[in-house]
């Protein structure tokens, strides 16, 4: 058994923790704590409301693997949701155009990001720290008060509910009701396979643990380290943009407030999953498993009692901190073998 | 042609040297206050709602509040120089240490008629606690390896939270006019009370740096950790060292802070104010990746910051939107002084210095 955990390579056995602990709180929350755990819509609850948090965590992922880190998310997604709230409210817009708003304003942060990163060979901690403040800060240029948005053909975008079949509950009155989730939930677990796919399969996914686990041997094996690093951020730039669209979609506002400590989220998922902050080690299947973990944690917290708005904070932090432990001690045990 | 390279090398050496960062952005900032508005130096004598004697204007308002900044700046220089990275937890490290003060003053009672305890002790529990969560800090940095940024995150999230948590979610008001002395005017002296306290920071930092080996091993550990081992030294320690010292400083500055307003905001109380103490550190034209710092130059960044954030106030600049601002100023500064840009524009200089001598060779 020892043999066989010490053969497991960083990346699965950072995983198998993660997915260990998923399975072992959301059975200990369903036995325990029961009745909310039991139904099906619970789950798919907190996908319904993490959606933007899984599409922004895979970006933060791909850019942890690579050895940086982005911290700029949450304010892009803030700003997103309040640029295409003000296009579609105050100009008319369709919605067609405030997509690719959104998505281009999440790929100029990744690419101005990308460039000082990458190849200025500036710290990515302050690029985009720097990026976080600029996009909060423009976020109350946009405008200052938030506000619901009335679009027409938006409400209805935002209305969709897909039924999931085979999967659903009988509520108080005796009717069955269907599980459902949102459209954003369908883009995020396409992004998912999309990514995983990318960095198991790909010349570029391969490229990224490469520059991530070793830069110098990556620049040996004739990878280009330069461009590696800003493909890496202008996709989590792009996941940003698009998490920013699915999140306005899921919330239905814009304001200067929003995903605020959304980063962070993001950030502890990506550990909590498995990615190395040194780079070179992660897998996105990974970080799914740490959204639901954060989150599972998070309602358990909440349904105890303890729904006090500080506990939700405190509970990520500590969570966060016990992984990165563990991971430090992953890291300094295999040193020393 | 000789006298005229050695101007250009004199030049060169101002340009070198690292105050001259700060002292040029102060300059070109009060010059655009000073073309825009001359309003803006002036300081006026007067006395303020108690009574007392005070001067006021903008230049005492960037004394005055660029203080808490100034002794931020401190403890984050020494934390850049030690780990290479900065510690964003400092806002949030505030808002504790701000509530413990406020919860011993207070005691169980929010709204006390007389103070529960001597501020002084108030302020050192407060000082122990900040030095705890910096120590905290301190440990995942030194002993378990994870970078600065991240681990302090864990406090940038949880630590507003936890100041919440001490006082039970209740805003702490306090009566005493003496509590407010630190953060306002002693009765009778019309300079603002932070400014004296930034000063005496400055001064024990100052005779610190100067008596004791702490400068010299900090730079030590960052420029090179493994030879500093080498040495004898004790990286780990220093790193985490500098963590708690940094807390001292915080500390100070929440006493400042709650102190201006006689009670606290859990959420808003130093917001953003660890973007402003890295930019403060970074403006001081220290390198942010660790190695040597020029603390003198820190701190007058600090107050060039302040007075960049006057200013934008001055304009009617919202304060949610000034952060897109100062991130801005970041990245050029960033932009400025990272060594990809810089060789290039070297390379660039001697160029035109080639060209320019080639083409005087020619017309000789």
């Amino acid at each position: 058994m020892k043999n066989k955990i010490k053969n497991l390579s960083d990346t699965n056995l950072l995983l198998m923790i993660t997915i260990v602990i998923f399975f072992i709180m959301y059975l200990g929350a369903m036995l325990i704590l029961g009745s909310g755990f039991l139904k099906p819509q619970t789950f798919f609850n907190i996908l319904n409301a993490n959606a933007a948090l899984l599409i922004t965590s895979c970006g933060m992922s791909l850019v942890m693997i690579t050895g940086g880190i982005d911290i700029s998310v949450g304010g892009v997604v803030a700003l997103v949701s309040m640029s295409c709230a003000v296009y579609l409210d105050y100009h008319d817009g369709n919605i067609a155009m405030s997509i690719i708003l959104a998505l281009l304003i999440g790929l100029a942060f990744g690419a101005v990001q990308g460039f000082l990163v990458a190849y200025l060979d500036i710290q990515p901690f302050i690029v985009t720290l720097a990026g976080m403040f600029f996009a909060r800060g423009m976020t109350t240029i946009v405008n200052t008060n938030p506000f619901n948005v009335a679009n027409e053909a938006f409400v209805a975008l935002k209305n969709v509910r897909i039924n999931v079949p085979g999967l659903g509950s009988v509520n108080k009155l005796g009717e069955y009701v269907s599980a459902y989730v949102e459209i954003g939930v369908i883009v995020a677990l396409l992004i998912v396979l999309i990514l995983f796919f990318i960095l198991r399969w790909t010349k570029l996914g391969r490229s990224f643990y490469a520059v991530g686990g070793n830069r110098q041997s990556a620049l040996m094996l004739g990878i280009n380290v330069k461009r590696t690093k800003f493909i890496a951020h202008l996709i989590c730039g792009l996941l940003a943009g698009i998490g920013g669209y699915v999140y306005f979609l899921h919330v239905g506002s814009g304001s200067a407030s929003h995903a605020s400590g959304m980063e962070m989220n993001a950030i502890a998922s990506s550990i909590i999953g498995g990615t190395l902050l040194t780079g070179g080690v992660g897998n996105i299947i990974g970080t799914f498993f740490g959204v639901l973990s954060l989150n599972t944690i998070q309602n358990i917290v909440s349904s105890v009692g303890l729904d006090e708005a500080w506990w939700t904070g405190i509970t990520i932090a500590a969570m966060l901190c016990l992984f990165l432990v563990i991971q430090s001690i992953v890291l300094a045990r295999k040193k020393s073998t | 042609m000789g006298k005229n390279k050695n101007k250009t090398g004199s030049f060169m050496g101002i340009f070198r040297n690292q105050i001259f960062i700060p002292l040029a952005a102060l300059l070109i900032l009060a010059l655009f206050n000073f073309i825009m508005d001359p309003s803006f130096f002036k300081i006026t004598f007067g006395y303020n709602s108690v009574g007392n004697p005070v001067l006021s204007g903008y230049l005492i308002t960037i004394l005055d509040y660029g203080s808490e900044l100034a002794i931020l700046a401190i403890g984050m220089t020494l934390v850049t120089a030690a780990s290479g990275g900065q510690d964003i937890s400092v806002g949030a490290a505030i808002a504790i240490a701000g509530s413990v003060m406020l919860r011993v003053l207070c005691g169980t009672n929010s709204r006390p008629e007389t103070l529960q305890a001597p501020i002084i002790v108030a302020f050192l529990v407060g000082c122990i606690v900040a030095m705890l969560f910096g120590a905290f800090n301190g440990i995942l940095v030194a002993y378990f390896r994870v970078q600065p940024m991240v681990a302090t995150l864990i406090l940038y999230t949880a630590g507003r939270s936890i100041a919440a948590w001490i006082n039970n979610n209740e805003l702490p008001i306090i009566s005493e006019p003496s509590f407010g002395y630190f953060g306002g005017f002693i009765p009778g002296v019309p300079i603002p009370t932070p400014f004296f306290i930034a000063v005496g920071c400055m001064i024990v930092t100052f005779l610190v740096l100067k008596f004791t080996t702490l400068g010299l091993y900090t730079q030590a550990v960052g420029i090179n950790e493994s030879s500093s081992r080498l040495n004898g030294l004790n990286p780990t320690f220093i790193k985490f060292f500098s963590f708690v010292l940094l807390g001292l400083c915080v500390a100070v500055a929440g006493l400042i802070k709650v102190s201006r307003l006689s009670t606290i905001n859990y959420s808003v109380i130093a917001k953003d104010i660890e973007m402003d103490a890295i930019l403060a550190v970074a403006l001081g034209g220290n390198a942010l990746s660790g190695g040597k710092f020029n603390m003198a130059s820190s701190i007058l960044g600090a107050y060039v910051i302040q007075f960049l954030t006057t200013t934008l106030y001055k304009f009617n600049v919202q304060s949610d939107a000034l952060p897109a601002y100062k991130a801005v100023v970041v990245i050029v500064l960033v932009v400025m002084s990272a060594p990809a840009v810089r060789e290039k524009l070297s390379s660039f200089m001697n160029k035109m210095k080639t060209k320019k001598s080639g083409a005087k060779e020619v017309s000789m």
